[in-house]
């Protein structure tokens, strides 16, 4: 089991936590005006990389906030986490 | 006049040597939330008796308990019959500031775990390191325990504050029961 660090509780269980993919996708300025093909990919597409990846987390069962870290995807080490609010503007 | 049944009314408390495991049932609770750094925090705090605890997994104790919940979010318990009580109080400190003050004293009830072998008990369900140097009296937590969502307080003597949902509260005791079975 992953041990992620919460930045207000510490490194607490993988299973206390909800995934929330990947962090600093910006809510379309003016949503209204996207093609459809464009909105599909705010919606859905995402990036993969193999290594340092920024992410958001939730710790749902533990202090229930948001927050931000960097995950190696190759070797599921995390570095930067962050209690700073998501900037979607 | 409704007679009220605690969740847990079923379930005789459990006392042998090393372990001790008891319900203390309709715990006033009031969620509170306010900006860590405003001046209704401090007139919260000294509404309380005590200032809202701002180090992470702390809790303190005032007129009531206050425990950390999250970096703007705090869990005031006290005596059973006091929310509506300390609910005006809270809202008289906190003026016209932007601040919550929540009665949930139904959704959790209290269960108290003590005695020498209380960590090693909590242990077979729950992944924090509850080490006295760790997690000594003045910790709190929101974590799993048993996959139960609790609040872990940690008091003085090596006793635990386990609170939880209510509708939760038989199964936990259940497990409870069972984890101790070698300590009984
Ligand atoms: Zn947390």
């Amino acid at each position: 089991m992953l041990l992620i660090p919460c930045p207000w509780c510490g490194p607490r269980d993988e299973a206390e936590f909800h995934y929330g993919g990947q962090a600093h996708v910006a809510y379309p300025d003016d949503p209204a005006a996207l093609s459809d093909e464009e909105w599909a990919r705010y919606l859905f597409f995402r990036d993969n990389p193999k290594g340092r990846f920024a992410e958001r987390w939730s710790h749902a069962a533990g202090c229930r906030r948001w927050f931000t870290l960097t995950r190696d995807t190759s070797t599921n080490t995390f570095t930067n986490t962050s209690a700073a609010p998501e900037v979607t503007a | 006049m409704a007679e009220r049944v605690s969740p847990l009314a079923g379930f005789e408390p459990v006392s042998a040597e090393g372990l001790r495991i008891a319900e203390v049932p309709f715990l006033t609770q009031v969620n509170l939330r306010a900006d860590p750094e405003s001046p209704a925090a401090a007139a919260l705090g000294d509404a309380l008796g005590v200032p809202l605890p701002a180090e992470p997994g702390t809790w303190a104790r005032g007129d009531a308990d206050v425990l950390w919940l999250g970096p703007d979010e705090w869990l005031v318990v006290g005596p059973p019959g006091g929310a509506a009580e300390l609910e005006s109080r809270l809202r008289k400190a906190a003026g016209e500031a932007r601040v919550g003050v929540t009665d949930v004293s139904a959704q959790r009830t209290t269960v108290l775990v003590g005695g020498s072998r209380s960590r090693d008990l909590l242990a077979h369900g729950c992944a924090l390191d509850l080490h006295p140097r760790m997690f000594g009296p003045g910790r709190c937590a929101q974590t799993s325990l048993a996959r139960a969502q609790v609040v872990l307080a940690a008091r003085e003597g090596g006793e635990f504050a386990v609170l939880v949902r209510s509708s939760f509260a038989a199964y936990l005791w259940a497990w409870l029961l069972d984890a101790a079975a070698e300590y009984l």
